[in-house]
């Protein structure tokens, strides 16, 4: 059997369910959520048995300049199915989002990349601190502002 | 009476030759045994997933061999797919079956890379690790009659690959593989039983599944855990589908199971590279129309991944419309296998941490990017 990805459409309904408000919008392949939620959402998304996803493939930020997009891969192992959850992150400084380390231990160290080379910090992170570069480096290179 | 001892804080590396590269452990140690490991990164951090976005999309290949440089061929397969999924398009056939067959090739040389010096780490010094290079070797001289690079080879391209393989590629192909037949039974027979090396791998560190999947551990690593998941099987990508071949999967979790898996999947290649000389037809490799300069669509994007040599390497794009990807995330096998090392080193002694870190199989180049 081979993996399936989940639409949009079928994230947003089964997220809408259980959490009511949490959505914010959804695309063709993605769903997109509220940021301050990202927590819940993932482990709900992880915990509901029909959903199941217990594997996050990738964490990453886009920089669009006028908001951040966090990006999750998600996959289930079990039910052989992916989802893209994303979530629009406005503003430039002093940016926070709810860490998935709890619920994703994989999250570990993409989330410290990102705050990294983005800027964006991960609140109930254990470790939130540079990976690549050294402690006291100004700026966040990944941002497209950064010369 | 207990002799009352001190923890003791080291570093090892950045620059120790165990740690593959330029990657640094602080260890705090109580005697021999292993109380805290922290790794510490970002010593070849270069920056790839910034230059990228100053590249064109063709440029961006020669970034992608510079990643895992020990599996180049499946760096630029995995960031090709990507681009093409952006693009909606599909290389010709023959050309699928090229990447294939050098994806294999180049597997068969990163486990041998990852295998020989797992062994030198556990004190065999020097003579498997000859062997293994011995076949590694002529691998890389079958790259260079392809693209004439041996490490950076840059031979694939977003929507097939650079140029056909010349005719004397196929002869030379054959005689190696009749040759690495031979060479790798004799290293499987020297290695597999091996009374020592049984001793020393059997049972340390051992990763269970469930931390495995919660800490996104991919490739040989996760499958050596008891988890039966490979990309080309599950999501099969170029000529995988048209292949046959078996996941083999590990049952203690140990270092020894992640040894094991990496051997059997080197056999497994060997077995997909034979039919992908079977079923290779004459054929163009590479899409006629796709400009040289590719603009995808404004707002595009994809996530291209394969199973790499280490796990799964993904690469995420996001197209502005312009000449250049707006954003390339990489998803490195490596970086985020280490999220274990504090799991497979606390609590085992000084001799077994170098040999679990080997078993990962890291590669700086990939985990720093």
């Amino acid at each position: 059997m081979l993996v399936k990805a989940l639409s949009g459409e079928q994230l947003a309904e089964r997220l809408e369910q259980a959490l009511p408000d949490s959505v914010k919008d959804k695309g063709r392949d993605e769903v997109w959520v509220e940021p301050s939620r990202i927590a819940e959402v993932a482990r709900f998304l992880k915990e509901d048995e029909a959903l199941d996803f217990q594997y996050l493939n990738s964490v990453s930020a886009v920089d669009f300049i006028e908001y951040f997009a966090m990006v999750y891969h998600l996959t289930s192992l079990n039910q052989r199915h992916t989802a893209i959850v994303k979530a629009r992150v406005y503003g430039r400084e002093g940016l926070v989002v709810p860490s998935v380390y709890q619920i994703w231990r994989g999250a570990d160290f993409q989330e410290r990349e990102i705050w990294d080379l983005m800027g964006i910090r991960f609140e109930g992170h254990p470790n939130m601190k540079r990976i690549m570069l050294w402690e006291g480096f100004v700026g966040h290179p990944l941002r497209k502002d950064f010369l | 009476m207990p002799i009352r001892t001190e923890p003791m804080t080291v570093n090892v590396g950045p620059q120790h030759p165990s740690t593959h590269g330029v990657f640094r452990l602080r260890i705090t140690f109580d005697g021999e045994e292993i109380l805290e490991v922290e790794p510490v990164l970002g010593y070849l951090h270069r920056g790839s997933e910034k230059l990228a976005e100053e590249r064109n999309y063709v440029q961006v290949v020669t970034l992608t061999d510079r990643l895992d440089y020990t599996s180049s061929m499946i760096n630029n397969q995995a960031y090709c797919l990507a681009v093409e999924k952006l693009l909606g398009v599909e290389p010709p056939r023959r050309a699928k079956f090229l990447r294939t067959l050098v994806a294999e090739l180049q597997r068969i040389a990163s486990h041998l890379v990852a295998v020989g010096f797992f062994i030198q780490e556990l004190g065999a010094f020097g003579t498997p690790l000859m062997y293994a290079f011995r076949s590694r070797e002529r691998i890389l001289d079958l790259f260079e009659m392809l693209c004439g690079a041996r490490i950076t080879v840059s031979f694939m391209r977003p929507g097939g690959v650079f140029a056909d393989a010349p005719p004397d590629f196929w002869p030379a192909l054959t005689q190696f593989m009749h040759d690495f037949a031979i060479e790798f039974g004799e290293f499987e027979q020297l290695l597999l039983e091996n009374e020592i090396l049984l001793a020393r791998t059997r049972g340390v560190s051992p990763l269970p599944p469930e931390l495995a999947i919660n800490c996104s551990v991919s490739g040989p690593v996760l499958r050596a855990s008891g988890v039966n998941w490979d990309w080309r099987k599950m999501d099969p990508y170029d000529a995988y589908d048209r292949v046959e071949f078996d996941v083999p999967v590990g049952s203690h979790w140990d270092n020894y199971d992640r040894f094991w898996v990496r051997m059997q999947e080197v056999r497994q290649s060997m077995r997909i590279i034979d039919q992908c000389v079977e079923q290779l037809e004459p054929g163009p490799v590479r899409l006629a129309d796709l400009p040289l300069v590719i603009r995808p669509q404004a707002g595009a994007e994809a996530y291209g991944r394969v199973e790499a040599s280490k796990g799964e390497l993904g690469f995420y794009l996001v197209s502005d419309g312009g000449i250049a990807p707006y954003r390339c995330k990489i998803r490195s096998p490596s970086l985020i296998n280490l999220t274990v090392t504090e799991h497979l080193l606390v609590g085992w002694k000084l001799a077994d941490m170098i040999v679990s870190l080997g078993s990962v199989d890291i590669n700086m180049g990939e985990v720093d990017r």
